[in-house]
């Protein structure tokens, strides 16, 4: 039997109480829910502490550098195209030193599941504000309050028409699960951005904060012009649940090599390379 | 040695005659053959042919030299042609340099035989380069004053609209070397067949009008002997690196465009379906490098192609596949900088870059191919030391060898040994450790091959790739990783020596200026120097033991480099102590060619 088990129990290095825990028992049910085995797939993540993830469970892990989880996972998925490629980061990996990557991922539309653990704060440096941190929140390296506008994940992903956008919050764990489960099962490039509250840097958007004003969506998520409008809420309420879906093919299966296998497996075929040689007579 | 009156002629004539020694074959033409404006009594045809054709981007000389490139190999001739470009799309001045003979050519030729120009401009650049006699190719409209040499083409009459110019220069060109009409024909309908019927016929017009004014009004130049006894490829540096890839097995290659290391991607790209290649332009150079370590994690061979500004946005990614032990390779097709520098220009200033990118220690080899086989060679063996030593290594070249169509003889395919496999295994996968202490490599099995789960951390980490900040065992990782090199310098590549064994000059270099220091090399002691050359194709690691007696018994050592502090003499002091005082170096952009080499040599050699 398949059950969160499967995944294996680790010691972390997270707070007692930080949404990490509840990201990773949410990750593990939405994985055992569809069958997918630890050898199955691949968890990439960069740096920070979300990042740690590859390490608190059994899988393919591949803990890269920071910001730039996204460009080995697609590259992963175009080279082995039966892996799930599953990415997990923070907000300040992710949206911060990631941002472009997040931006031509999008465009690309390899087939993986990008959920970002996003608490609106940097927690391995401590304390410092992110691209999501709210304005006019003090951090640490923000005494008078942050003057910059906060990065809004899902709109900029539904303006971009990412296949699958998605937000949830860690603390509803069957919402995350389905969220989860729904982004892995879309079959293009997918963005869960998961609320998890940083216990011990942010005092703002608190757990109780989040559970306030997270409120699943009504509208039609096929609807782009009124997902454009929901996902651009956030505040007293924050809009959770797929803001927006739509199908098109994803490159890992447009592309002719990617079909029939992992490339791995393509043996160097040297009559081929004799042909491509003799072209230059 | 009283050696200045001697080398100072020794540089002359090799100025004039690129250092064709008296025991070569002359062919003398007489006036009788030449235009009335021909008013030079005599032309010597050496057995090699030395042509530069000058113009505007936007005038078609890419196409009318790769024809003419093509032609010439087809027709049995030994060639080398490199171009010089600005870095524009149109206008400004362009040249193409070619150097012919019967027989293997090594580097750049320094003056030449014939100046075909396609701008007014290019006779003015290139004039004082001809040699003494030389031919000028000018359009007659012009009306220039007429020089020595100048033959004026009525480029209105033969070619009906500017377009066609490139191609009845072509035509020209190819009669007064005596080339068959039937070697362009066939390119030139590949070459325009998606632009239509009329245009293909409208061109072979061109060409057959041109050529035929050409044997009438033109005077001939005819080609060095042609070698019957192999079948030539022709193609550049970078065209040879693709084909070292594919050979190797290369699967996935991550890029961004960046001169002049663009044309792999792209010919990679031109097969890619064919091949099972996934070429991926990626929206900067550090997700292309990170892609490929990636791709790599999953078991595809992966290729990187950049230039130095590109690689200087991947070397996080160079320590990562260091600390993660993962197989990549590099081609930093360098480039002059700083910064942007120029970027259509060659130079050899990156080898420090390359030898030192990436934060922290970890093993790596740098090959630094000096000839179009090094590129193929060296680009396929790169592929199985990435393998074997788990981690980056590095095909070091430049724009000049990246860039220079030159005649080659296929590459033996027989001979490549298969590229090092990984653990293709799942034996006991529950124990499985991607980073065991067996030994300095590890097995490293596939994600999803088996049942075996394989971690790749950035951070240091145990053996089963779990991130640690125990003091034990991180010293116990890096020193596995570093007990690598062993394996690395198991495979060095000497260095290549030729020449007198107790020279009085020996002549160090690396990387693309090889092929010009053997040109020298051979020069000087025709002319009765004890001169000798050492050629590095592998710049990192180093073993001394293959060259430092060399080094020692020379009585002057001059290191020859294409950048502004002699960064390969740099490497050779901190590796082993010794130091060569002098120095022949080259930053201006341009190619070293012997002349320059030669010039220079001078002072050093009146020394001795």
């Amino acid at each position: 039997m398949i059950d969160t088990k499967t995944y294996g129990e680790f010691k972390t290095s997270w707070c007692p109480g930080c949404g990490n825990h509840d990201v990773l028992v949410a990750v593990k049910a939405a994985l055992a829910d569809q069958g997918i085995l630890p050898h199955q797939f691949v968890m990439v993540s960069g740096i920070g502490q979300a990042a740690k993830i590859v390490h608190y469970l059994k899988c393919n892990g591949f803990n890269g550098l920071h910001g730039r989880a996204l460009s080995p996972a697609q590259a992963i998925k175009l080279a082995s195209p039966g892996m799930t490629v599953l990415v997990e980061s923070g907000d300040g990996c992710t949206y911060g030193e990631g941002g472009n990557h997040f931006l031509a991922a999008i465009r690309r539309n390899v087939n993986i599941t990008l959920i970002v653990h996003d608490n609106q704060i940097y927690g391995l440096t401590k304390g410092q504000s992110s691209p999501t941190t709210m304005t006019g929140h003090k951090t640490k390296n923000n005494p008078l309050g942050v003057f910059d506008q906060p990065f809004n994940p899902v709109a900029v992903a539904v303006a971009m028409r990412a296949g699958f956008v998605a937000r949830t919050f860690s603390g509803f764990h069957e919402h995350a699960v389905q969220t989860i489960t729904q982004a892995i099962q879309h079959p293009g490039f997918a963005l869960v951005d998961m609320h998890s509250p940083c216990i011990s840097f942010n005092k703002v958007n608190t757990f109780a904060w989040y559970k306030e004003r997270c409120k699943e969506v009504s509208h039609d998520p096929q609807d782009w012009a009124a997902a454009m409008t929901v996902a651009q809420a956030f505040g007293e309420k924050i809009p959770i649940g797929v803001l927006f879906r739509e199908e098109r093919s994803s490159k890992d299966t447009m592309l002719p090599q990617c079909a029939d296998g992992a490339l791995y497996r393509k043996a160097v075929d040297m009559a081929a390379v004799k042909r491509c040689m003799l072209a230059y007579a | 040695m009283t050696g200045k009156p001697i080398f100072s002629t020794i540089v002359r004539r090799w100025l004039n005659h690129s250092a064709k020694y008296a025991s070569r074959k002359m062919v003398e033409i007489h006036a009788a053959e030449w235009p009335r404006a021909w008013e030079t009594k005599e032309i010597f045809v050496h057995d090699e042919l030395h042509l530069i054709m000058g113009g505007e981007a936007g005038q078609g000389l890419d196409t009318v030299s790769g024809l003419l490139v093509k032609a010439v190999v087809r027709s049995g001739r030994h060639l080398l042609g490199a171009h010089h470009v600005m870095s524009r799309v149109r206008g400004g001045h362009n040249n193409f340099r070619l150097r012919i003979g019967s027989r293997p050519v090594q580097g750049p030729p320094d003056t030449f035989h014939l100046l075909a120009a396609m701008s007014r401009e290019s006779v003015d650049l290139h004039k004082d380069k001809l040699k003494d006699p030389g031919i000028i190719l000018a359009d007659a409209a012009w009306e220039l004053p007429a020089l020595p040499g100048m033959v004026a083409i009525p480029f209105a009459e033969l070619a009906p609209r500017p377009v066609f110019r490139n191609v009845a220069l072509l035509g020209v060109i190819g009669a007064m070397l005596g080339l068959e009409a039937s070697l362009f024909e066939e390119q030139l309908e590949k070459e325009f067949s998606d632009k239509g019927d009329k245009i293909v016929s409208s061109n072979l017009d061109v060409l057959s009008s041109s050529m035929k004014w050409a044997v009438e009004n033109a005077p001939s130049l005819p080609l060095p002997k042609a070698d019957a006894s192999i079948k030539m490829l022709s193609m550049d540096g970078n065209q040879a690196v693709v084909l070292g890839a594919l050979a190797a097995g290369v699967r996935f290659c991550g890029y961004y465009p960046m001169s002049p290391a663009t044309t792999i991607a792209e010919g990679l790209v031109h097969v890619a379906v064919e091949m099972n290649v996934v070429v991926e332009q990626a929206e900067d150079e550090i997700a292309a490098a990170n892609m490929a370590l990636g791709a790599a994690y999953a078991g595809a061979r992966s290729i990187v192609p950049t230039s130095g500004g590109g690689f200087a946005l991947m070397t996080e990614a160079v320590s990562l596949a260091g600390v993660s032990e993962t197989p990549v390779v590099f081609v930093v097709v360098q480039r002059p900088g700083p910064a942007t520098g120029l970027a259509t220009r060659t130079e050899q200033a990156d080898l420090e870059l390359v030898l030192y990118a990436g934060h922290g220690e970890f093993p790596r080899a740098i090959l630094a191919p000096a000839t179009l086989e090094d590129c193929f060679y060296l680009t396929h063996k790169a592929f199985d030391l990435a393998e074997k030593s788990q981690g980056p290594v590095f095909v070091l070249s430049d724009q000049y060898l990246a860039s220079a169509a030159r005649s080659v003889a296929p590459f033996d395919l027989e001979v490549l040994a298969p590229i090092t496999e990984p653990d293709l295994s799942d034996t006991d996968p529950e124990n499985y450790r991607r980073y065991n202490w067996d030994g300095p490599i590890s097995p490293r099995r596939i994600p999803g091959h088996g049942q075996s789960l394989v971690l790749a951390d950035s951070h240091e980490h145990d053996e089963a790739g779990h991130i640690i900040e125990d003091g034990g065992i991180r010293v116990r990782m890096q020193d596995k990783r570093l007990a690598k090199m062993a394996v690395l310098l198991s495979e060095v590549l000497p260095p290549e020596f030729s020449g007198d064994e107790e020279a009085d000059l020996l002549l160090v270099g690396w990387g693309s200026t090889c092929e010009v220091l053997r040109e020298v090399t051979a020069g000087l002691r025709t002319n009765g120097v004890k001169a000798a050359c050492l050629c590095f194709t592998q710049v990192w690691p180093l073993v001394p033991e293959t060259f430092m007696p060399r080094l020692e018994a020379a009585r002057t050592v001059v290191t020859v480099e294409g950048n502004s502090t002699a960064q390969f003499a740099g490497l050779l002091r901190k590796t082993t102590g010794f130091h060569i005082q002098d120095t022949v170096l080259r930053y201006d952009g341009r190619a070293l060619t012997a002349g320059f080499v030669m010039e220079r040599l001078q002072p050093i050699l009146e020394a001795l």
